[in-house]
């Protein structure tokens, strides 16, 4: 039989630590709903959904009963809707976000991606109207988010999309000015954007994929921490290293069990496991205590890269045994807003833009849930964008950037969403106008690293 | 398939009756059973079979959760696989 330590350990870990299996999300591929009539092409979307996704809510709710583990998201990615799009010449795509907040609501999902671009080397037909259209799209749904992905290492960085999307983040945080900017929080720019991530704002269902997946999203900063606390004191960093690989194995083994049970449940492949550290606001369930409890006073102070590659590596070794296929984004997350630890160093004044654009170069993602001064410039925003993109494209990794311009607000105001998104406090960027370099437009070469074959 | 049932709690007298009734009430057959005591503080591990059970899994839950509400412990029960997964290469 098993042993009661064991037994009591993972218990505790649910009850205590905040473990959970952050989502099941479903990628959905909409390659056959292609019409040039955009109404009937929005109606073969909806019938699609519904149809693949029906018992996906209540499949999740069974697993989470069953094994005793909360399963906090169930979510849809779709097939970018810029391809989507593609034969509905001169007309507004918007009509799509409808459709899938229509079926999102319908079938009880948190959320829904995939009203995304990808444009790294230039636009195809559907994709300029699709960009375009984004801040509208995300004013008017509750559960769609979007994603652009404008840069990769083997394309280079399309500068006339990072001057486009600096203008798209702006807009879309003007246009739901009145609900705290929340269109700027569902709207993610990528580079080397992984097509199973199962997290969101960033999640679609890549064209390499099945005609439906399931891939899985694991969290647990709660517990990665709680394992320092309790056998960290006196050890030295191979020994921290060594805690947070057996801890992160085992909450990816947890995330393994719930994808391949859905995916048997639901008749559907299972694509990967996400490896994911994924913070949430609630109190010890943060990558930014992890990185204090190894040592340092504040996330933010001097350290704080190094601390968070050693985590973000440990993470990955960890899971990448735990778990048959691996993907998606896989790493530690720093969105500031939804981080308690981050939150509260951001506030003192510790951690500010660009020792997090630091941070990003050794993590899995970028400039997550940033809220900004409303009157940032979109040239500004853009330069923001570049600068990840660079740091994603010469690494040869995901970078992702996901700004809140807080339209009104000022340098050390806060801004709260609640839920899992948080509050954040606005945090100032630099003042000095990149204006000139964005507006030149055209493309940074791939770098040398893309010249691989 | 085999489930797990762990009673975490205040060691008072009657827990292990009253969890091992609901489980016969429900026809649910013990397997093995262990427990400890801490001080004063309870916590008993069994592994049951609940294939014949009368109730199902929700059911069975609730059932326990009264018991736990009686004896002022908390009662999980999770499919075993969690446990074979989370700690068994």
């Amino acid at each position: 039989m098993l042993e009661t330590k064991d037994i009591l350990e993972t218990i505790h870990m649910i009850d205590n630590e905040n473990l959970d299996v952050r989502t099941i999300t479903m990628g959905i591929s909409l390659l056959d709903c292609l019409d040039e009539d955009i109404e009937k092409a929005c109606v073969k979307v909806y019938d699609k959904i519904m149809r693949s996704a029906k018992d996906l809510v209540k499949t999740g709710e069974d697993i989470e009963k069953e094994y005793g583990i909360p399963i906090i998201h169930k979510r849809i990615s779709v097939t970018p809707i810029g391809m989507v799009t593609a034969p509905c010449q001169s007309k507004n795509p918007v009509r799509f976000a409808h459709a899938l907040d229509k079926a999102a609501k319908e079938l009880g999902v948190n959320f829904i991606g995939g009203y995304s671009a990808l444009v790294q080397k230039g636009f195809a037909s559907g994709d300029y109207a699709l960009i375009e259209s984004i801040p509208q799209a995300l004013s008017e749904t509750d559960f769609v988010c979007s994603s652009v992905n404008i840069g990769s290492t083997k394309a280079g960085i399309n500068m006339d999309a990072v001057r486009m999307m600096g203008k798209t983040v702006k807009a879309a945080a003007v246009a739901t000015a009145d609900r705290n900017c929340i269109g700027a929080a569902k709207l993610v720019v990528f580079c080397n954007a992984p097509e199973d991530n199962p997290f969101m704002a960033g999640a679609f269902h890549g064209v390499g994929e099945a005609d439906t997946v399931i891939n899985v999203g694991v969290s647990g900063p709660g517990v990665v921490r709680a394992a320092l606390a309790k056998n960290g004191e006196g050890k030295d960093i191979t020994e921290i290293a060594d805690m947070v690989k057996k801890t992160a194995f085992k909450i990816t083994r947890m995330g393994q069990l719930v994808a391949k049970e859905a995916s048997r449940r639901l008749c559907v492949p299972f694509g990967i496991v996400d490896l994911s550290l994924a913070p949430t606001p609630a109190v010890g369930d943060s990558v930014a205590y992890i990185l204090e409890e190894m040592g340092l006073e504040s996330c933010g102070c001097h350290g704080t890269t190094a601390a968070l590659a050693l985590l973000n590596d440990a993470v990955k070794k960890g899971g990448v045994m735990a778990s048959s296929h691996v993907g998606g984004l896989s790493g530690a997350f720093i969105p500031v807003s939804e981080d308690a630890g981050m939150i509260a160093a951001a506030k003192s004044g510790s951690l500010d833009i660009t020792k997090l654009e630091a941070m990003t170069a050794v993590c899995s993602v970028g400039l997550d849930m940033i809220v900004v001064p409303g009157d940032i410039t979109p040239e500004t925003i853009s330069a923001i964008i570049a600068d990840e993109a660079a740091i994603g494209m010469v690494n040869t990794k995901t970078t992702a950037v996901r700004l809140i311009p807080a339209i009104g607000k000022k340098a050390g105001e806060m801004l709260e969403f609640g839920g899992l998104l948080g509050a954040g406090p606005v945090m100032p960027v630099r003042a000095g106008s990149p204006a000139v370099f964005i507006n030149r437009g055209g493309r940074i070469p791939a770098p040398l690293q893309a010249l691989k074959n | 398939m085999k489930a797990i049932i762990t009673v975490i709690g205040k060691d008072t007298v009657g827990i292990l009756a009253k969890v091992s009734d609901a489980c016969a009430k429900a026809n649910v057959n013990i397997v093995e059973v262990t427990q400890s005591v801490l001080q004063d503080m309870f916590a008993m591990i069994m592994l049951v079979e609940i294939d014949k059970a009368s109730l199902g899994f929700d059911e069975l839950r609730e059932s326990l959760d009264r018991v736990g509400e009686t004896t002022n412990t908390k009662i999980h029960i999770m499919h075993e696989d969690i446990f074979n997964s989370m700690h068994k290469i």
